[in-house]
């Protein structure tokens, strides 16, 4: 599952930051993964200063099953606890399956809910977003301003480098995820301009590693565009797809999987299929999820901090 | 069998009405049905005549796609219960995926008359 190497850095500074949040932050990663992950980032750059943005993945807006009978209404609830953090993420970002179907209407209701943070959204898509007429069209002519190719752009913020991958176009028969050697020559170009002090954000939809080949959860050449990464000091990937929590540690190197808003999905290899799982009524919220992301330059870890929607 | 050389009125009706009947016979292409359920499209592999027709249906909780992999075929997104037909005019073997989730693979073996 995750394998995980503490570099023995303290992380009791970073789990002040969870008080706020009132409950315990349950957190079910089997495995003795810590609900505060702290992230390295660069040594002492003063170009980095506080700031948080959150994560929010797979709402699948449209999907209505036994799994979710609304999963407008889940996203409508993750986009207001959003709104109700005491102190204000800078932005945040949808790793993908914005819809379930591509559809204008699931896209627009999408829109209207996450507006209620009042937060700006940079999105990626997820293989569901794909499904239109145009094969992607739609979400880029949605959300694709500034991008490249089928989506892909990177910008800073307070000495961060973030990066947004689109590894959901083109499948390949039998394959997993795919970045493509157009996307993979940008992300070297684009990489190349930064000094390796800088703390990198990657993020994009499927894993960037394989957590379950059978099912597809990885990306065919996420170790051409990882090996990139290597000079950099603090590299964390933030991916959705699996709608459950994973986590990796590789060398300077961070990986997270994060929660749907919209159903969760069974651990690797524990089901016949990755179907959407059903799980007792009640229970539906404490497996759904936002992420909020923290950097805190005191001790200069990213604190990871993933919240359900109900504990 | 139809005599070719009857040129009477009537005989010519009924001549026109049987070919008729054996053409209506003949119209309704062969058709196979592959089922999308967990994840897998069932049977995997299907084989028709040259002319004949393969009908998807989806009946697992999720979306998916039937799309071929030299591109001769491809449907849009398929919800649950959703079907989609492909006629096939050439013989061959078409192999298929879903390009939702790429991992489910499908074939049609074509055979000439």
């Amino acid at each position: 599952m995750s394998d995980h190497d503490h570099t023995g850095q303290n992380r009791r500074g970073l789990l002040k930051c969870m008080a706020w949040a009132g409950t315990g932050l349950a957190w079910t990663v089997a495995g003795g993964v810590p609900a505060a992950f702290g992230l390295e980032a660069a040594a002492a750059s003063r170009a980095i200063r506080p700031f948080s943005f959150v994560q929010v993945s797979d709402s699948h807006v449209g999907f209505a099953k036994p799994a979710n009978p609304d999963a407008a209404a889940t996203f409508k609830e993750a986009v207001a606890k959003i709104a109700a953090l005491p102190e204000k993420p800078a932005f945040i970002i949808h790793t993908g399956d914005v819809s379930q179907l591509s559809k204008d209407t699931e896209f627009d209701t999408a829109d209207q809910i996450i507006k209620e943070a009042g937060l700006p959204v940079f999105h990626i898509p997820g293989e569901h977003d794909m499904l239109d007429e145009g094969n992607g069209k739609a979400f880029l002519d949605r959300y694709g301003k500034g991008s490249k190719g089928a989506g892909w752009f990177s910008f800073d913020h307070g000495g961060v480098h973030f990066v947004a991958l689109v590894n959901v176009a083109n499948l390949k028969a039998g394959g997993l995820g795919s970045l493509g050697p157009d996307q993979l020559a940008w992300l070297k170009a684009d990489l190349a301009a930064r000094s390796s002090s800088t703390p990198l954000v990657i993020f994009a939809h499927i894993p960037l590693w394989t957590l379950y080949e059978p099912w597809g959860w990885g990306t065919d050449d996420a170790a051409q565009a990882l090996s990139f990464t290597r000079r950099f000091g603090s590299v964390t990937v933030l991916n959705g797809h699996i709608h459950q929590i994973q986590q990796k540690v590789e060398g300077h190197v961070s990986f997270h999987t994060a929660r749907s808003t919209a159903f969760p999905q069974p651990a690797p290899g524990t089901a016949p299929t990755p179907g959407p799982m059903t799980v007792p009524a009640g229970q539906l919220r404490s497996v759904l999820g936002v992420r909020e992301v923290k950097l805190v330059t005191r001790i200069g870890p990213l604190a990871v901090i993933d919240e359900p929607l109900a504990s | 069998m139809l005599s070719a050389h009857r040129t009477l009125r009537g005989a010519a009706a009924l001549a026109a009405v049987l070919a008729l009947g054996f053409a209506a016979a003949k119209a309704a292409p062969p058709a196979a049905q592959v089922t999308i359920d967990n994840f897998s499209f069932s049977p995997m592999t299907v084989t028709i005549p040259v002319g004949g027709e393969v009908t998807w249906t989806n009946g697992d909780d999720i979306p998916h796609t039937v799309r071929a992999v030299d591109g001769s075929f491809r449907s849009k997104a398929l919800d649950s219960g959703d079907a989609y037909t492909a006629t096939f005019a050439k013989p061959g073997v078409y192999a298929y995926f879903c390009s939702i989730h790429p991992k489910m693979v499908g074939k049609v073996i074509v055979k000439a008359q």
